[in-house]
């Protein structure tokens, strides 16, 4: 056998146990998704009959009608995307304003503003909960969708004034010079030159962030009190108590539930991956 | 350095900054301070005192801190977050760096691998803990794996046994924590200069000698990151717990964070919620400061 024949089996044995070891790696991580989609489909008579691990015996979408209508997920998931949306926006908005007047300019403490805003989302939420649930109420906004969208704008804020600030600075300052001679203004420059070359920033922190409000549970349950009002994932918690042991309906509520940040995932994949290097290495 | 300082200075005075440019930078700092500093206080204020939410909050000193010493359940909660943090903590770093080292390569299909890790990152905890719940069933796929392998002896009613229930919830908080941790380590890999491993090759170090020399001390400022979010996302760790077991059975998958919840918004203990939350705090203190030390050299 000549050297270079074996050098070309050897790499071919590589090649076949790297996909056999990638390959088996990602069946186990999808074989949980593969069941609730499975699970989903079915009657809740094939499980009771069959059992919940056997392979289906039925196909069905009355799942998905049960966890929409009756278990109120349709009006959770609306819920949802009500806060998830504008709290982005406004995250966005507000942080990306922020960090230009500190990127940009020479504001005094500016690194110690920056640094404060992040110390404050690094905080455990925990602390927050019971004086937060109290404020709101005391605002009136308790059991307010309104109460959800100011505790997240105002705790996530910081961090995206981080993030959005490391990515401003890197902008050559000879791009905001010329348009200060030609009597730009701080507004005009935000919004004609540094925002759009941070827009790259924008769509990776949007596509995360909207990811995190999507998923939370912690806040929702702390300043919401109404079935009606909450969100998806403590409707998923209520579908839970509701259906109990009713897996094709349970199952359904979490695929209602993992479908939005599945879409946004899926559109802006590279995005994504760059918002969580973004938000970590930076 | 002092040249550049004298620099900064001089056009610190030569630049006055606009007003409007106060208010972007205030207006959302003041939204911060509303919904989180001011909270924070707050609630450092109302771990020394007993609430029950309606009557005035009773000032109590260090009251509460003493009570924890003799509380057996919040002993429990200490040690399942200890626990959770050094299990879920350490196994997400190992195995997200081992995923990442076997998917660094380029290869055709790669992608396809990457994505299927990467996936669970996007599902709630709450779908997750759902999604394994159904796994850990009686009749679910795990107990029927056993089953099927001849190992039925090992069936369990995994998330109702309080030896298991703890561990249990480990595997699906892990599930979506490693492809995270991935995703870091694969950044952090393709940030090393090829030329090392070339050199390395030359010298005629081994696959081995190449990790342990090179791969490791490059990956130091990324293990220091993925190290802060693991300890972060472990003391908040709430939602898969809450989830599947509500801290059960019997407190034996207790973490501080749920007995936090549960005392604050179940018992109506308010003040006594408080001190378990300034105890979370505590110890996220430390990470805390490294961060936003390593961001200060950053920040410039």
């Amino acid at each position: 056998m000549t050297a270079m024949n074996r050098q070309a089996r050897r790499r071919a044995w590589a090649t076949a146990s790297f996909h056999a070891g990638a390959g088996a790696l990602s069946l186990l991580w999808l074989v949980p998704i593969a069941l609730v989609l499975v699970t989903s489909v079915r009657s809740f008579d094939d499980i009771a009959a069959n059992g919940l691990g056997s392979l289906p015996h039925s196909f069905t979408l009355s799942g998905f009608r049960q966890a929409w209508v009756d278990g109120g997920q349709g009006r959770a998931l609306l819920n949802s995307l009500l806060v998830s949306i504008p709290t982005v926006l406004l995250s966005l908005a507000l942080a990306s304003l922020a960090a230009f007047g500190l990127a940009r300019y020479d504001l005094p403490f500016r690194r110690t503003l920056l640094l404060l805003m992040l110390g404050g989302n690094l905080l455990p939420p925990q602390i927050l909960l019971i004086p937060v649930s109290k404020i709101s109420e005391a605002l009136g906004l308790y059991d307010s969708l309104y109460a959800l969208i100011g505790v997240q704008v105002g705790f996530g804020v910081g961090f995206y004034v981080f993030v959005l600030h490391g990515f401003m600075r890197s902008i050559p300052p000879e791009i905001q010079q010329a348009a200060v001679i030609d009597g730009a203004g701080p507004w005009q420059i935000y919004r004609r030159i540094i925002m759009p070359l941070t827009t790259p920033a924008l769509a990776a922190l949007g596509a995360l962030s909207f990811t995190w409000i999507f998923n939370d549970l912690l806040w929702a349950i702390t300043v919401l009190r109404t079935d009606t009002k909450m969100p998806i994932t403590a409707s998923l918690i209520g579908l839970q108590g509701q259906f109990v042991s009713m897996w094709n309906v349970i199952a359904a509520g979490s695929v209602i539930a993992a479908a939005p940040t599945v879409v946004v995932f899926l559109r802006f994949q590279r995005h994504f991956v760059a918002g969580l290097n973004l938000g970590a290495v930076k | 350095m002092a040249v550049l300082t004298a620099a900064r200075r001089r056009r610190r005075g030569a630049t006055r900054v606009p007003p409007v440019v106060l208010a972007f930078v205030l207006v959302p700092l003041l939204a911060e301070a509303f919904w989180v500093f001011w909270p924070a206080v707050q609630g450092f204020y109302l771990s020394l005192t007993n609430w029950d939410g309606v009557s005035a909050p009773k000032f109590v000193g260090l009251g509460n801190y003493r009570e924890m010493f003799g509380d057996s359940v919040f002993r429990t909660a200490l040690l399942d977050t200890v626990l959770w943090l050094l299990l879920f903590g350490g196994l997400s770093a190992l195995l997200g760096l081992g995923a990442a080292l076997l998917l660094q390569q380029e290869r055709r299909g790669v992608g396809f691998y990457r994505a299927a890790l990467f996936l669970p990152v996007v599902f709630s905890l709450t779908a997750t803990a759902l999604v394994w719940q159904a796994m850990y069933q009686p009749d679910g796929l795990i107990n029927n794996t056993l089953e099927f392998f001849g190992l039925g002896r090992l069936q369990h009613a995994w998330l109702a046994d309080q030896d298991t229930a703890l561990y249990a919830v480990i595997v699906p908080a892990l599930w979506r924590q490693i492809g995270y941790v991935m995703v870091l380590y694969l950044a952090g890999l393709k940030g090393i200069d090829p030329v090392l491993y070339e050199a390395a090759k030359v010298d005629g170090a081994t696959k081995w000698q190449q990790f342990r020399h090179i791969t490791i001390p490059q990956l130091r400022s990324v293990n220091a990151v993925v190290l802060s979010v693991i300890v972060i996302d472990s003391l908040r760790s709430f939602d898969v717990v809450w989830a599947l077991t509500r801290g059960g059975p019997y407190h034996s998958s207790e973490l501080l964070s749920t007995y936090m919840y549960s005392t604050a918004f179940q018992s109506l203990r308010l003040g006594y919620g408080s001190a378990l939350a300034v105890v979370i705090f505590v110890l996220a203190f430390g990470v805390i400061v490294s961060y936003l030390v390593r961001a200060f050299r950053e920040a410039d």
